[in-house]
């Protein structure tokens, strides 16, 4: 069972991905940004819940919609924010931007903007803690729309095979880009797909953050002690487009609407008032923290210098 | 001095490169067990054990992203790609993944990532299995491209390779495994990036790659009885390019040809081409000339007219002596 701050301190982290996502969309819009956008409103609970069982050197692979995992691994907002902003205090000097987000001290090994691209990248890091012989786990996201990428099941088979310390987490938020997933697969639920590799495979409800807790933990132990990879899926859902600016054409706008019901901080607040963990005042102490965390942030981000033409011939080699 | 077959001297480079560094591993299909379909890698399971030495399924992309992500954690892969070919497969951990890991992600990490493979026909394997496909690589900023063409550059190159911090693409070519010739007993190493004037000349430059250093130096024996003193380049490392012994030499002969098995047209004989036209172009007597292979999938049975040979070089280089 979780103790009080445990359970506070995972509800901080959902909001603080809900308001960072919400600002960037924000500015965004307002032109600061460069580049694409692709935000994980409505998806919360999946790298909140997961991140809440690993240690900070646990390592993660993400994908292009990787803010919500990176800030739940506990990279430092600020930095965040600069990179984001693709400025040189940024923690890829300005040089990856939103999409390509990596914090090597947190294990965020640098997230990924080829669907699947990934997955294989993400065996190595387990790889190195099995040759190492230390119980360092890895911990792969990735969506519902990779799943049907050769490099997923290229990389299942080879995990389950070597007992790679991992858990293959899929975060389905039902939508493939702009295609649906009834209309990219057969499968009802993409767990079942660990069962071709001889592996467990389990769906949760990915809305539900102390479901996905209970599940990533079992999965991570698992791995820690050396009995395999657990394919993970997360069901969850997708608030907002592909990228910011997408405006959903392909989308039943009562789909679009109905989502939100699924609101797993909602949720997750309501079960903390339940349980008397949580207050409504204690709900707006966190907001105005938070609030006061990114405007930081922010102000350090827009601070930081773009970077200059050195930057563009850094790098290339070691 | 000993003699070693080519195939065999990268044997002893891995060997000696897996006893002197613990986080050197070997990963590919067929290269545990079996000891490499080309024998590369025989001996070294039994020496080093099968946690360092990995047979993997039919996985491309698993391979060569297995070893992004171990490097990224300092340990140092050498992947077996099967055939030059079958990069393919894998192009986008090679190409989006590999090469532009340590740029992207703002230099945090390391990549000192070695992928072996094959190119080359000779052995009427068929199209599939017989490509020279270097330029593509070569023209991926952040990779390192290198082609030895001796059992001397092959194991000295791919001990610089596996200690580089760097991706490096190492493209041996099979109709060379068999190839003999002599090395030093102890320690040493080529450094990438540096060409070797394999046969000194002064009235033509033939750069030279892989099967094709061979042949040319097979030329210019033929030539010299001619008359003509050719100079034969082992470029040795695709990229970085070693501009400066070409220029050295072109500007010594005015004249140059550039030979590779590849398809001539796109190869990387048009980069030198253009590079040296670009910066040389008074110093040239002739047009630059390639020798390369016609713009046709490799052939079954049809290599003797496919291949570029020594007599294709001898009739480059009259021509460019013509001018």
């Amino acid at each position: 069972m979780l103790n009080k701050d445990q359970l506070l301190g995972m509800f901080y982290l959902m909001v603080k991905i809900r308001r960072v996502e919400e600002r960037i969309m924000d500015i965004f819009a307002q032109g600061k940004i460069p580049g694409f956008i692709h935000v994980s409103i409505g998806q919360e609970a999946v790298p909140v819940g997961v991140c809440s069982v690993l240690r900070k050197d646990d390592y993660i692979s993400n994908t292009h919609r990787g803010h919500g995992q990176a800030l739940a691994k506990g990279v430092d907002l600020k930095r965040f924010m600069a990179e984001i902003y693709g400025r040189v205090d940024g923690f890829c000097k300005g040089k990856a931007g939103s999409m390509h987000i990596a914090c090597k001290e947190m294990g965020v090994i640098g997230s990924n903007g080829v669907v699947g691209g990934g997955i294989p990248i993400s065996l190595g890091t387990a790889f190195a803690s099995m040759y190492r012989g230390n119980d360092r786990t890895t911990v792969c996201f990735f969506g519902d729309g990779a799943t049907n990428e050769g490099t997923f099941h290229e990389s299942l088979n080879l995990a389950a095979l070597w007992n790679l310390p991992m858990v293959f987490c899929c975060e389905n938020n039902r939508w493939a880009e702009f295609t649906p997933q009834k209309v990219h697969t057969k499968l009802e639920n993409l767990s079942v797909r660990a069962e071709a590799y001889g592996i467990p495979g389990v769906t949760v409800d990915g809305d539900e953050v102390l479901k996905v807790r209970e599940a990533a933990e079992k999965a991570v132990a698992r791995a820690r002690k050396g009995e395999g990879p657990t394919l993970l899926e997360c069901k969850t859902h997708r608030w907002f487009g592909h990228f910011a600016g997408d405006a959903q054409k392909y989308r039943a706008p009562e789909e679009i609407e109905e989502v939100r019901k699924f609101d797993p901080i909602l949720k997750f607040q309501n079960l903390l008032f339940e349980m008397q963990v949580l207050k409504p005042e204690g709900v707006e102490e966190i907001e105005a923290k938070i609030k006061s965390e990114i405007d930081e942030a922010l102000a350090f981000a827009e601070k930081s210098p773009v970077p200059g033409v050195e930057g563009l011939l850094e790098d290339v080699y070691a | 001095m000993k003699e070693v077959r080519y195939i065999r001297s990268i044997t002893d480079a891995l060997r000696e490169e897996m006893a002197r560094d613990e986080s050197v591993f070997v990963i590919g299909e067929d290269v545990g067990q079996p000891g490499g379909s080309f024998s590369a890698t025989r001996g070294l399971l039994d020496e080093f054990g099968p946690k360092r030495v990995k047979d993997t399924p039919i996985s491309e992309s698993a391979i060569v992203g297995l070893a992004i992500g171990a490097a990224t954690q300092g340990l140092r892969p050498v992947a077996e790609i099967m055939f030059m070919d079958f990069l393919t497969v894998c192009m986008d951990q090679v190409v989006n993944q590999l090469a532009k890991a340590r740029y992207m992600f703002g230099g945090q990490h390391k990549l000192p990532v070695v992928i072996r493979t094959p190119c080359g026909g000779g052995l009427n394997a068929g199209p599939q299995h017989s490509q020279c496909l270097e330029a593509w690589f070569a023209h991926v900023p952040g990779l390192k491209v290198v082609m030895p063409a001796t059992p001397y550059d092959v194991k000295g190159l791919l001990k610089s390779a596996i200690r580089d911090d760097n991706p490096v693409l190492f493209v041996e070519n099979k109709a060379l495994y068999g190839l003999k010739g002599e090395i030093p007993e102890g320690e040493y190493l080529v450094p990438i990036g540096q060409a070797d004037v394999k046969r000194p000349g002064r009235d033509v430059t033939i750069v030279a790659t892989s099967r094709m250093v061979h042949h040319s130096l097979e030329a210019a024996q033929i030539l010299t009885k001619e008359g003509i003193e050719a100079e034969v380049i082992d470029l040795r490392t695709i990229t970085p390019l070693d501009k400066e012994t070409i220029f050295q030499s072109v500007e010594k002969t005015c004249r140059l040809l550039i030979a590779h098995e590849a398809v001539k047209a796109f190869g990387i004989g048009a980069e030198i081409s253009a590079m040296v036209a670009e910066e040389m172009i008074d110093c040239l007597d002739a047009p630059i000339l390639r020798v390369g292979a016609p713009f046709t999938p490799v052939p079954f049975n049809l290599e003797r007219f496919y291949l570029p040979q020594a007599e294709d070089v001898i009739k480059a280089a009259k021509k460019v002596l013509e001018y």
